[in-house]
């Protein structure tokens, strides 16, 4: 069985169509990345599966059970992580840990073993109040309290937003931890260099999905040739290698702009012609999942 | 003007007991795009904020655009653009408006403003939209409109903070095409982000940990320095090593 | 789901325990304003002038006299003759004039045997000082009257002011403003604070009936108005000495009737408010305006235009206040107040009704 099963999925507010058309299945302990800008519906498409909202048009299966039909099952077997921190900061990490547990009804003892990884490292801090944590220490307290009912999905919107680089990784190797006990992840993220750390991920944009592959599938799917390119003065190198032959693209991407070529791009001739600018260098890169996204979106 | 634009000398912020920006010295070039990195908590907001002018340094020295931070605050004000992700622009006022707004928050004469305008929506390609309201329009088109207004006084640094997060790739890849123009016509950018692949667009970063600037050199560099294939691994070898947390 | 309703409540609790300025506002402003009124009105007490008028001046009426002027409040200024009656209190040489009745002797007698007989004193008061009035009135009963039954043979006039527009009469009116204020301002913006932050939407999703969430959010705000309501009473009849002859019970059950009104107009403005800012907005323009316009708080309803007397029936607090001046200053019982007592229920039914309808367990 498919934790998520998702038909059709349209959702509009007044005139904007946050969702079109959407269709896609997520399977039983998979880490499944949701990746795009924002505006791209990932909320809405997070409050649609987790019966906040109901959809326009289509129908979703969560965990087996219908979204309309059967909102109250759900909701009381999916975990679910809003994208703007969703707890009390006035109440102490515990407080907030106790509350969550009553929400669902539930021991916290009993849900110790899936959280102690997690929360044992915000426990010596369990008397402070939740908005005195730092950010990566909010985090690891949500996702205890996200998982404190033993939910079979659990839904993390956007979570690694505004967090700084140290604690966002330890948030995916948290997320990678889970995953060996059997809970299906659905996570969404606007940065593309964390689609890496998911076993699949879909690239989505204005309502639409893109692309839905693994990581290095949506990369193989990059079918021309790519480099990479930098000079000293990277804004004349960029707007002269836009006029080049065979070139179909060229933008920044960090220290290098990529340039992606047609079968008409010959290396070495660009590279004679280009060789007068200081520190020129050009070399054949992979692309990343930046390249594919900005592709299809050209597309 | 010399061309250091930004130079500190052994600032620190402190409160109370809690050294939040602990002696920190820097320069920055004329038109450099420079980084300035660091874990939540680390002091990068206390540190700009004293080279905003908008808070008083405990100890130390530093110039920016000239003016001493120390003393010339409300100067400093007059010289830099700032830029956030979370205050961009009004709403429910047109782009024009907008312009007009920002213009006249920084003494601009009427002539110079409508020139400035004319000027800025060629530069985005925006002249139909002049009109339109900014609530109506997409984010990544807010970002670049409130980066070029934040252009509109001529400053001579502007900084930004976290500018591009949550931008779709394209959007993004135009936003930093008008910073690379920016930095060529001899503004200084000064960056603040947790998003390392925005670290890779700069001339110059620097990384901050537990109030202190750890390392600062070109993104290449560092790289080399630390043998990793990314800014997000110099930054994470750096910064595991932080005791305190936001 | 049995059991956590105790740790709803224990939160909400716990939020109000934590913002202590909040709290200390709610618990001070009815205070303050009590205590503000009370000193008005205690300055003023003082060294009233009476005067009599018998025309037998028996022994029953002379003991009364001998009262009257022994009261640390009372200066007997003599008798006089009827006609002077006017002349005097307009000049304000006394401030109350005690008119015994030509058979005063017999119609006590009578009284005390039961026999119902027509008034044996008469109290013509200066009423344009409200203060001195209502509490000249209030002490001159308590010398005079020997027993219950007098009291049906106990006639007062106010002259000048016949409504007896006094402090007292802001004491209901404050209670009508300051239970909206805690009740119906505080849990909206409990509430619409949890959307603003996001917690709300982690609560819709987990399997908890919004109703529980909701009332959990009712009880500990119910609880506060309840001290307030305590303190207001307690400070009411031992400050100001506000008699509440029409019956305390009464008294406390439609102020409970009223504050779960306005509990319920605060949820409904929780349903509509997105941000706390516009539940604030919401609650000073849509409730306070009103309160202080239209209930009859600042200003007579029957003074009010024709169409604000109209519009001033849907004002909840303007049945309230006029239920609680009869009980608690004119001496009414909550019997005599059953209109206002159905009109309230019939609103807080209405309220609930609606916004427990229009809180739904999804974000739209």
């Amino acid at each position: 069985m498919n934790a998520i099963e998702i038909h059709n999925l349209s959702k509009s507010y007044g005139k904007v169509q946050a969702l079109k058309n959407i269709s896609f299945e997520v399977q039983q302990g998979e880490l499944f990345g949701l990746i795009g800008p924002d505006g791209a519906g990932k909320s809405t498409l997070f409050r649609l599966l987790t019966t906040l909202l109901n959809p326009d048009e289509g129908s979703a299966k969560i965990d087996g059970l219908d979204m309309v039909k059967d909102y109250r099952l759900i909701r009381s077997r999916v975990g679910y992580m809003p994208g703007r921190f969703s707890l009390y900061p006035d109440l102490s990490v515990e407080e907030n840990l106790q509350f969550f547990a009553a929400l669902f009804g539930v021991k916290i003892e009993d849900s110790y073993d899936l959280i102690a990884p997690i929360y044992s490292q915000i426990e010596p801090f369990r008397t402070r109040k939740a908005g005195k944590l730092s950010g990566g220490m909010k985090q690891k307290l949500a996702l205890s309290c996200a998982l404190i009912h033993r939910p079979s999905v659990l839904f993390l919107d956007e979570p690694t937003t505004g967090v700084d680089a140290v604690s966002r990784n330890e948030f995916w190797d948290m997320l990678a931890t889970l995953k060996t006990q059997g809970i299906t992840i659905f996570v969404s993220t606007p940065y593309m260099d964390e689609a890496s750390r998911c076993d699949r991920i879909a690239l989505c944009n204005e309502g639409s999905i893109l692309s839905i592959d693994t990581p290095q599938g949506i990369v193989q799917h990059f079918d021309a040739p790519i480099y990479g390119i930098r000079a000293n003065n990277m804004l004349a190198l960029l707007e002269s290698a836009r006029n080049a032959q065979g070139v179909i693209d060229c933008y920044p991407s960090g220290e290098w702009h990529h340039l992606v070529a047609n079968t008409n791009f010959d290396v070495s001739k660009f590279e004679s012609e280009f060789n007068h600018m200081d520190d020129f260098i050009i070399k054949s890169i992979e692309p990343t999942i930046e390249d594919v996204f900005i592709k299809l979106m050209k597309r | 003007m010399s061309d250091i634009v930004i130079s500190v000398k052994n600032l620190t912020k402190q409160f109370g007991n809690f050294v939040a920006v602990d002696n920190i010295s820097f320069d920055v070039q004329r038109g450099e795009i420079f980084g300035f990195l660091g874990a939540n908590g680390a002091g990068k907001t206390t540190a700009m904020r004293m080279l905003c002018g908008l808070s008083y340094p405990t100890s130390g020295s530093g110039t920016v655009a000239g003016y001493d931070v120390m003393r010339n605050g409300e100067q400093i004000k007059r010289h830099i653009g700032y830029m956030s992700q979370r205050f961009s622009l009004y709403n429910d006022l047109t782009v024009l408006e907008n312009m007009r707004l920002f213009a006249s928050i920084y003494g601009l004469s009427k002539k110079h403003t409508e020139e400035r305008a004319t000027e800025l929506l060629n530069q985005l390609n925006f002249m139909s939209e002049r009109n339109t309201l900014v609530g109506s329009l997409p984010l990544g088109w807010k970002q670049k409109l409130s980066f070029v207004i934040a252009t509109i006084h001529h400053p001579d640094v502007i900084f930004l903070d976290e500018p591009t997060g949550g931008v779709d790739p394209i959007t993004r890849r135009q936003f930093w095409e008008l910073i690379y123009k920016a930095a060529e016509n001899g503004t200084t950018i000064f960056v603040t982000t947790h998003y390392m692949d925005e670290a890779e667009y700069c001339s110059r970063v620097s990384i901050m940990v537990d109030g202190k600037i750890c390392a600062l050199d070109t993104p290449t560099r560092l790289k080399e320095q630390y043998s990793a294939n990314s800014m997000d691994e110099v930054f994470r070898t750096l910064a595991r090593g932080a005791k305190r947390g936001g | 789901m049995k059991g956590n309703f105790g740790s709803f409540v224990k939160k909400e609790s716990l939020h109000i325990l934590r913002d202590k300025r909040t709290m200390l506002v709610v618990m001070l402003i009815p205070v303050v304003l009590m205590l503000l009124f009370g000193f008005a009105i205690s300055t003023e007490v003082n060294n009233i002038n009476v005067a009599v008028v018998a025309s037998n001046r028996t022994d029953g009426v002379k003991d009364a006299v001998e009262q009257i002027s022994q009261n640390e409040y009372f200066t007997f200024c003599g008798y006089i003759s009827p006609d002077q009656i006017d002349s005097k209190l307009r000049s304000s040489e006394v401030g109350a004039v005690v008119v015994f009745a030509a058979d005063y002797d017999r119609r006590v007698e009578q009284a005390s045997k039961g026999i119902p007989s027509k008034p044996l004193i008469q109290l013509i008061v200066d009423a344009s000082n409200v203060n001195t009035a209502g509490s000249a009135t209030a002490y001159l009963q308590n010398i005079l009257l020997k027993s219950d039954a007098q009291q049906a043979m106990f006639e007062t006039r106010m002259l000048f002011n016949p409504q007896l527009k006094s402090a007292y009469n802001f004491v209901p009116g404050i209670m009508g403003l300051i239970f909206i204020l805690v009740c119906a301002m505080m849990t909206s913006v409990s509430i619409v604070r949890e959307k603003e932050v996001g917690t709300m939407e982690v609560l819709l999703v987990s399997p908890v009936r919004p109703v529980k969430i909701i009332f959990a959010k009712m009880i500990p705000y119910f609880t506060i108005s309840c001290i307030v309501l305590v303190m207001i009473l307690l400070l009411a009849r031992y400050l100001l000495g506000v008699p509440m002859s029409g019956g305390i019970w009464g008294i406390f059950s439609l102020s409970l009737l009223y504050l779960v009104l306005s509990l319920s107009l605060g949820l409904l403005i929780s349903t509509i408010a997105q941000t706390q800012i516009a539940a604030l907005l919401m609650s000073a323009m849509v409730l306070m305006m009103p309160i202080l316009m239209l209930s009859g708080l600042l200003f007579p309803i029957e003074n009010l235009p024709s169409f604000f007397q109209v519009l001033s029936n849907i004002i909840p607090a303007r049945w309230y206040i006029d239920a609680m001046r009869k009980m608690m200053i004119q001496g009414d019982a909550i019997t005599a107040v059953w209109h206002n007592c159905a009109i309230l229920l019939g609103m807080t039914i209405a309220l609930l009704g609606i916004s427990l309808k229009k809180f739904n367990d999804k974000l739209e």
